[in-house]
């Protein structure tokens, strides 16, 4: 293995050597170095496999803008990251990194057979290839698909780093931390202004790195550098590298992804791997460069082929020469001097090949003094090489003639485009561009954010004018923000400008449909994909873009998007600007899922809701389940029991004896004022005004479009004082809505509304044995059925404990549900469980509560209805106060389609086999009709019932009401089930175990 | 995110705290009974969907928890304005919008 390294270049140390491992092989990197410089570094261009022709490719880029050389990435189990770009991941000791998308080996793969098939995999493919026989479908095609689609490899294992997120606020913000960005801080950084300066590469400086020749102020740039950061920092300037500015929000928002370990060989305890920074900014200086174009021709992306910036990079940064003998192909001034680096460098430069006529004399003078060979006015045409390009094939280009070919032998070609100015962030924000025809590019035009542009996202060119630029934009935001700034820019000596032309694809003397000429290197677009794409109709580039997923891969377009909208373009025959840019989108380059979700993951990802009585039920063995944001107790099984055999249990002894139930979750309101009853009127379907002080009543919850929203039971406790139950998931939902009408339809009614859901825990007892346990602990009230008959209220003392007690039932027996200030709950628990050991009491859960509660037919709001279902439908009618001049829902009751026959009903299903339905399933009148059927409703519920001995259900049918003992079908895969229509009530539908005994 | 000014808190802040409510100035009758099929149509499901200024109502959820009504341009996403629930409709042409 030979080193490419160049003595004395560079910002790496060459004193500290670094070890990692490629594919199991190891190589040695230096301090500073990426994967891929360090790759370089050993001669290795070959990093990857493309996406759809799995054809080799090499870096292309030296930064974030690589579309190439993604490489997966691991530091020990559950650390591996797919689609790592090598130009960016710094190496450490140990670092092991893999390639992509081959097998069995990144120099053999066997799916580079889809290269020679690539006429079968032209633009639009996905819509063609694929269409016939119908049948291939699930059997070859999508098992194909499947198997070569993807990039990378999925992590299997959890993520074992922790992430975080933090909120900054500032005045100016800063991205990028080239010539413009520091011009900018050191112009913005006056007394007073809180000026935060970022940037995603290792160390800041972007240009400045890559072009050491320049004297700034008189010295070297890298000296005038580190004395710039060191007075920035003095100022007071926060300046964050290694960190990406990912998305452009409303209002000044900017969101950062700060990468904290993944340069380390050591991981810090403590330490998160990645930091996403939520900033406010008043005013935001967009300094992020420009990014260099490629040029679209035959074989433009063999391994070695690369921008000739990236070169320049590579050389004048990491140290590495990419090529001994190179050839550069440019349509651009600035890729000379990639030329003349590397001839002096040692590398001897083949040819400066420029599709121009005629360049700068200057240029031209340099090239003959460092003896490079020039063609201008020339093409490319094709290049060789396997697994490195060997040779480059140009023509000489006259009057729209291409002549004959001259083959030149190179181990590298370093081309340039020219350069497109990066304005993905400006574009987050709804930043317009406008076409600058001269400089053939977008160029930032107005945006509605306090938010300026800075160098060459402008299309400004050198250090000189970034420099000058960004001192201008700093001042200038100063100013907006009322401080009087004097900073001017320094003087610049050995800048390097230049101007080029724009090329679509190079002109050609072989088969241009024959060329694999690429513009979208990751998604494997060529030239002529696009054209076929405008050939078959697509004439927008919304549609050439998805139809050839060009700009759509993880590098977003960086480098594709301009090139396949001048091609688009002149394939249509109009102007740029009337074909147009898509649309940039947040984020600028991938990012973890673990920045995004930082803290909120595990336990943090959702908060979960317990009530007192929660370690109680865990201590008991109980199973849960989540009802809203509420873990409940689900069901309490014994050794040996299955939740089967534990509600059958269960349900059994609420029925002979007596069960506990822990209630708490169930919303609860307090409805307090001088208009109580008046806004309970309007808001509850049910009469509120007649309701005695002490007396509660089943609430139904209607929409103005008379659909059931929610449903409770409400105790009135004073004149002026209701409590009010709402269901577990609705109670927020339901505070909201009477919130809404008190706030903004009947502002005048003198009411407060309180959530006490959090104040109040609720412990249900019911059982033929529920008085008898409850009646020695209550003080202050009588639990006879004369003196607190069924569906009374008190407030009273309950064990000692202040309670509101209310004699309720959702289970068909006798019932109280005993509410106590929540820290007193588990109090109020422990003594009802030990005083009712000698009833056998039983802990019952979520579960058996709603088998007991479908035996009575009592429904639960959200699964017995869907927001469709009226109380009519639902057989509550009686529930509805007619003669009440208004409610909330009462006009609604009354819409055509409310009255209309044949509504849907609930109605309870007794099946004929006596098996169990299963909820969901669909219901139809007539099971030999053809498929599909007309299915007239839905099962909502269905339990085993211990009481009635058989499976009941309850279902919605259409006209169920008036359908009473016919038979419906429930046709499932593998048998149709018919059933009885029946009343909902399974148990007891005299109610005659409510009633204590005397 | 958007950064919203509470009429009642009169304080501009972070647009988590707030949660949309839908279209403003739908009034529901006084005495809905008295309401034909169309009228209550309308004003159940019937909404304007503009390219430009849009009455909204706003509630700040996560702090006074007051209804409000604003003026957002659905093109820009700004607010033009916010004002308290009951009072009129603001002139569109008096509003300038804040920047930031």
């Amino acid at each position: 293995m030979r080193s490419c390294r160049v003595p004395g270049r560079g910002r790496v140390d060459a004193s500290r050597p670094v070890g990692f491992t490629f594919d199991g092989r190891r190589y040695q990197g230096a301090a500073g170095d990426t994967v891929a410089s360090a790759l370089l570094a050993n001669g290795v261009h070959l990093m990857g496999r493309s996406f759809k022709y799995h054809r080799p490719r090499g870096p292309v880029s030296a930064g974030s803008e690589e579309p190439n050389a993604l490489v997966g990435t691991r530091r020990g189990p559950g650390r591996f990251e797919p689609n790592t770009r090598a130009t960016v991941q710094e190496i450490w000791e140990g670092l092991e990194v893999t390639s992509q998308n081959r097998f069995p080996s990144l120099r053999f793969d066997v799916s580079a057979v889809n290269d020679a098939g690539y006429m079968l995999f032209s633009a639009g493919f996905y819509y063609k290839t694929f269409m016939w026989p119908r049948g291939f479908w699930d059997k070859v095609y999508e098992p194909f698909i499947r198997r070569a689609a993807g990039l990378g490899v999925s992590p299997t294992e959890e993520d074992p780093d922790t992430y975080a997120s933090r909120n900054l606020h500032c005045d100016v913000l800063i991205v990028g931390a080239g010539p413009a960005g520091l011009a900018a801080a050191r112009a913005a950084a006056v007394e007073g202004l809180r000026v935060v300066l970022v940037d995603e590469n290792a160390e800041a400086g972007g240009t400045l790195l890559s072009e050491p020749q320049v004297r700034i102020d008189g010295r070297p740039a890298w000296d005038w550098l580190a004395d710039e950061l060191a007075a920035l920092k003095g100022l007071g300037v926060r300046i964050m590298t290694r960190t990406t500015a990912i998305g452009y929000y409303h209002q000044n928002m900017v969101g950062l992804c700060e990468k904290l370990t993944d340069h380390l060989a050591q991981l810090p305890a403590d330490t998160p791997r990645e930091r996403l920074w939520r900033v406010r900014a008043r005013w935001v200086v967009l300094a992020q460069g420009a990014i260099e174009k490629p040029l679209v021709f035959n074989g433009n992306d063999r391994p070695g082929v690369m921008l000739a910036g990236a070169a320049q990079t590579y050389l004048n940064r990491y140290g590495v020469r990419v090529g001994d003998r190179p050839v550069v192909l440019t349509s651009h001034d600035s890729a000379w001097y990639a030329a003349f680096d590397l001839q002096g460098a040692g590398a001897r430069v083949q040819a400066i090949v420029d599709t121009r006529p005629s360049v700068r004399e200057d240029l031209l003078h340099e090239a003959r003094a460092l003896g490079i060979l020039v063609k201008l006015g020339h093409t490319a045409t094709a290049t060789s090489g396997r697994l490195r390009v060997k040779s480059l094939r140009v023509n000489p280009v006259q009057g729209g003639q291409v002549g004959s070919p001259v083959t030149i032998a190179c181990d590298a070609v370093l081309m340039s485009g020219g350069w497109t100015p990066s304005l993905h962030l400006f574009s987050h924000t709804q930043g317009k561009l406008a076409w600058d025809e001269a400089q053939t590019t977008f160029l930032p035009a107005e945006t509605r954010e306090d938010c300026v542009i800075a160098g060459a996202g402008r299309g400004l060119w050198g250090v000189q004018a970034a420099l000058e630029d960004g001192a201008a934009r700093g001042r200038e935001v100063a100013a907006a923000l009322g401080k009087d700034s004097a900073a001017q820019a320094p003087r610049v000596q050995g800048d390097r400008t230049g101007t080029g032309v724009t090329q679509i694809e190079l002109p050609t003397d072989l088969n241009a449909g024959r060329a694999k000429a690429f513009v979208d290197y990751q998604n494997d677009v060529t030239a002529k994909d696009l054209r076929l794409a405008v050939r078959e109709g697509m004439h927008s580039i919304e549609h050439v873009k998805r139809y050839t997923t060009n700009g759509m891969a993880t590098d977003q377009g960086k480098l594709s998007n301009i090139n396949g909208l001048n091609i688009a373009a002149d394939a249509l025959g109009r102007p740029q600007p009337q074909v147009g840019l898509t649309t940039f989108r947040p984020p600028y380059t991938p990012t973890t899922f673990g920045a995004l979700a930082n803290y909120h993951r595990g336990d943090h990802f959702e908060l979960t809701r317990k009530t007192p009585i929660d370690a109680w039920a865990e201590a008991q063995g109980a199973a849960f389940e989540p009802v809203g944001q509420w873990r409940r107790a689900w069901y309490f099984p014994r050794p040996g029991e299955d939740m089967e055999a534990a509600v059958r249990r269960e349900c059994a002894a609420v029925r002979s004896s007596l069960g506990i139930f822990d209630a708490s979750s169930l919303g609860k309101i307090e409805v307090i004022g001088p208009d109580a009853v008046t806004f309970m009127e309007r808001m509850y379907t049910n009469p509120w005004a007649k309701l005695g002080v002490g007396r509660c009543r089943y609430g139904l919850l209607l929409g103005d479009d008379g659909f059931i929203r929610d449903d409770g039971v409400i105790g009135r406790l004073a004149a002026d004082r209701f409590h009010v139950t709402t269901t577990t998931g609705g109670a927020a939902r339901v505070l909201n809505m009477m919130e809404d009408y008190l706030q903004t339809e009947w502002p005048e009614l003198n009411v407060w509304l309180t959530s006490t859901t959090e104040q109040w825990s609720t412990v249900a007892l019911n059982g033929p044995n529920a008085a008898k346990l409850l009646a020695p602990l209550v003080e202050g009230v009588e639990l006879t059925e004369d003196a607190f008959p069924h569906m009374s209220c008190a407030e009273c003392t309950v064990a000692g404990l202040p309670a509101r007690l209310f004699r309720v039932s959702f289970t068909g027996e006798i019932g109280f549900e005993v509410n106590v200030p929540s820290p007193m709950a588990m109090q109020l628990w422990d003594r009802l469980w030990q005083d009712g050991q000698r009833y056998g009491i039983t802990a019952y859960g979520t579960e058996t509560m709603h088998v007991l509660r479908a035996e009575k037919g009592y429904i639960i709001v959200g699964q017995d209805t869907d927001g469709t279902v009226t109380p009519y439908d639902a057989g509550m009618g009686w529930a509805v106060g007619k003669s009440k001049p208004d409610f909330v829902g009462k006009r609604g009751l009354a819409r055509p389609d409310l009255v209309a026959k044949n509504r849907r009903h609930l109605v309870g299903l007794l099946t004929e086999d006596g098996s169990r339905l299963e909820e969901g399933a669909q219901i139809v009148f007539d099971p030999k009709q053809p498929v599909p059927m007309t299915m007239v409703g839905h099962v909502t519920s269905s339990y085993h019932s211990q009481a009635v001995g058989r499976p009941i259900a309850l279902a919605l049918v259409e006209g169920g009401q008036d359908r009473m003992g016919q038979t419906v079908h429930i046709p499932m895969p593998d048998r149709t089930i018919a059933a009885t229509i029946t009343g909902t009530v399974f148990v007891d539908p005299e109610n005659t175990r409510l009633k204590i005994e005397a | 995110m958007l950064l919203i000014h509470c009429p009642y808190c009169d304080e501009t802040l972070p647009e988590v705290e707030f949660t949309y409510a839908g279209q403003a100035h739908v009034v529901r009758a006084a005495d809905p009974s008295s309401q034909t099929d169309a009228e209550w149509e309308n004003f159940l499901f019937i909404r304007s969907n503009p390219k430009g200024p849009h009455y909204e109502r706003w509630r700040h959820l996560h702090g006074c928890g007051r209804f409000f009504n604003a003026v957002r341009d659905t093109v820009s996403d700004r607010f033009l304005t916010t004002y308290k629930a009951g009072a009129p409709r603001p002139d569109l042409s008096s509003l300038q919008g804040d920047r930031t």
